[in-house]
């Protein structure tokens, strides 16, 4: 109970920290509602026939994709450079139960691209916002945030032992996009990509998000983005749990 | 003397504070690496929705790359200063500020090309987009010019950087306005007419124009009045930035702002 407490009193106190920020305003709502534009405008005037509700939940997707991997990246280069890193670390509490909620936070703000995208394209392009199957689409969504939120997990106790997280950030966000299908046919890239969109809670996300929007079968891509975050959340705590040990061990806790 | 000095000497200093971007750990990644993602994103969303070829993503986005360097240079020059807290003994200088802050544009518009010629490299090694080795010459012109243009379009951010505190918000929404608008990805003539209108005015559109017809085969003396309006609007954002420097200045002096962040 005091765990579950800790979860959500750290979530929502990372979520309105998130929200004011400009940084993520402009990743979670600006960026998303651009790409969502651009991609609208280019199967308009392509010759593939298609929804744009398909193309609306890619692009609100990796609006979640880019908040989690630039929030979740530097979540803990945050805390080093806001000087909070020693609390974090010298709390009762386990570091993992103090950064899981950050990094659930940094993919909860991307929902705010998931609703952008969507009424931006309700608005301006008559993309029909009908869903299929409602039930498995509001399942679907939590269960996709939360997929994300622990691969930022991951990104997290990773990325700081980097020199420049930023920079890998930087890197990161336009693969993730194209090998997990957000907006391109897995199918129209190499086999080799298969393996690794598998592996990438996004893949799934959206894949579950899209048999729900546009009927079909949710629940298999639905188990599969839960089991992925289990995986997720085992490799972050082995992960986590080093990078503590290093920086006590070097005494790099406050290093900024 | 002292101008040339502060432009070339003061220029290079900048470039080199930079310091996350001179570190081969930060440069690669951010400066290449990411390109090289871009320009493959987009070609692949093109062949998806079956619009126009490879060459045309490859050749929008490589010009359109070299826009980077320079707005989100310039951000940080002055966004950087002023969260090193040095912005104050910078604006207490008796350095003329227009040699002071192009000098700090120049290496980004090198650093524009550089990475607009990786992207073209890209383009020919990962999807076999060709270009002719007789036009490369000519294509090396255009890039510069919109490298030139966009980072005039930086300088004018990077002046607001001195009156407002979060820069680099204002960065991240002028290059993704550029890929919006420009024509890097979107034929000119399929945009809505009030964002073809906008477009006009801003850099890169010309610059993409002109680099697309010269992939094609055409010369630089057949699309020099695309390269010469890109110049223009490149000194016409060079000429406000200075104003802005000025009045924000004056600004930032009289409400004691350049300390905050």
């Amino acid at each position: 109970m005091r765990t579950l407490r800790l979860i959500w009193v750290g979530w929502k106190f990372h979520v309105k920290s998130l929200t004011l920020s400009g940084f993520f305003i402009v990743t979670s709502v600006i960026q998303p509602i651009i790409f969502a534009s651009l991609a609208y405008l280019l199967f308009r005037i392509g010759a593939r026939e298609g929804t744009l509700l398909y193309v609306a939940l890619g692009a609100g997707m990796m609006g979640i994709w880019s908040s989690t991997l630039f929030g979740s990246g530097g979540a803990i280069q945050w805390q080093r450079w806001q000087g909070t890193l020693e609390y974090c670390i010298a709390v009762p509490p386990p570091l993992l139960l103090v950064i899981v909620p950050l990094t659930l936070a940094t993919a909860t703000i991307g929902l705010y691209s998931l609703t952008a995208t969507l009424v931006w394209g309700r608005l301006f392009f008559d993309v029909p916002l009908d869903v299929a199957h409602p039930v498995a689409f509001v399942v679907a969504l939590p269960v996709t945030v939360v997929g994300l939120g622990l691969l930022g997990l991951i990104l997290a106790s990773t990325f700081v032992l980097y020199r420049n997280a930023n920079a890998l950030s930087n890197l990161l966000e336009y693969p993730v996009w194209l090998v997990t299908g957000l907006l391109v046919s897995l199918s129209l890239l190499p086999g080799w990509v298969g393996p690794i969109s598998w592996a990438l809670a996004p893949t799934w996300g959206v894949n579950a998000l899209r048999e729900a929007a546009i009927a079909g079968n949710p629940w298999p891509e639905i188990g599969m983005c839960l089991a992925l975050g289990a995986v997720y959340l085992v490799i972050g705590h082995f992960a986590l749990q080093h990078f503590e040990r290093l920086a006590r061990e070097q005494a790099t806790l406050s290093l900024t | 003397m002292t101008n040339a000095r502060v432009f070339f000497v003061g220029g290079y200093l900048s470039y080199r504070a930079l310091f996350n971007w001179m570190h081969w750990s930060y440069y690669i990644p951010t400066m290449l690496g990411a390109p090289v993602f871009q320009v493959l994103f987009f070609a692949y969303m093109g062949r998806f929705a079956e619009v126009e070829n490879d060459e045309f993503f490859v050749v929008g986005n490589a010009v359109q790359l070299s826009a980077m360097a320079g707005i989100y240079g310039m951000a940080m020059t002055v966004g950087g200063e002023r969260w090193t807290q040095t912005l104050s003994q910078l604006m207490a200088t008796p350095a003329n500020r227009l040699p002071l802050f192009l000098g700090r544009a120049l290496p980004l518009i090198a650093n524009g090309i550089i990475t607009s010629a990786f992207a073209f490299t890209v383009g020919w090694l990962l999807l076999d987009v060709e270009i002719a080795a007789s036009q490369i010459p000519a294509l090396a012109v255009v890039v510069a010019a919109s490298a030139f243009a966009c980072t005039s379009l930086g300088l004018v951010v990077g002046a607001i950087g001195l009156r407002v505190r979060d820069v680099f918000f204002l960065a991240n929404l002028v290059v993704y306005a550029l890929v919006l608008f420009c024509g890097v990805n979107i034929p000119l003539e399929s945009l809505p007419n009030w964002m073809e209108t906008v477009s006009r005015g801003l850099p890169l559109t010309h610059g993409i124009e002109a680099a697309r017809a010269i992939a094609d085969g055409a010369s630089l003396a057949e699309v020099d009045h695309l390269v010469w309006t890109e110049l223009g609007i490149g000194a016409c954002y060079a000429a406000a930035a200075f104003g802005l420097f000025k009045l924000f200045e004056f600004e930032g002096r009289r409400r004691a702002s350049f300390e905050s962040i």
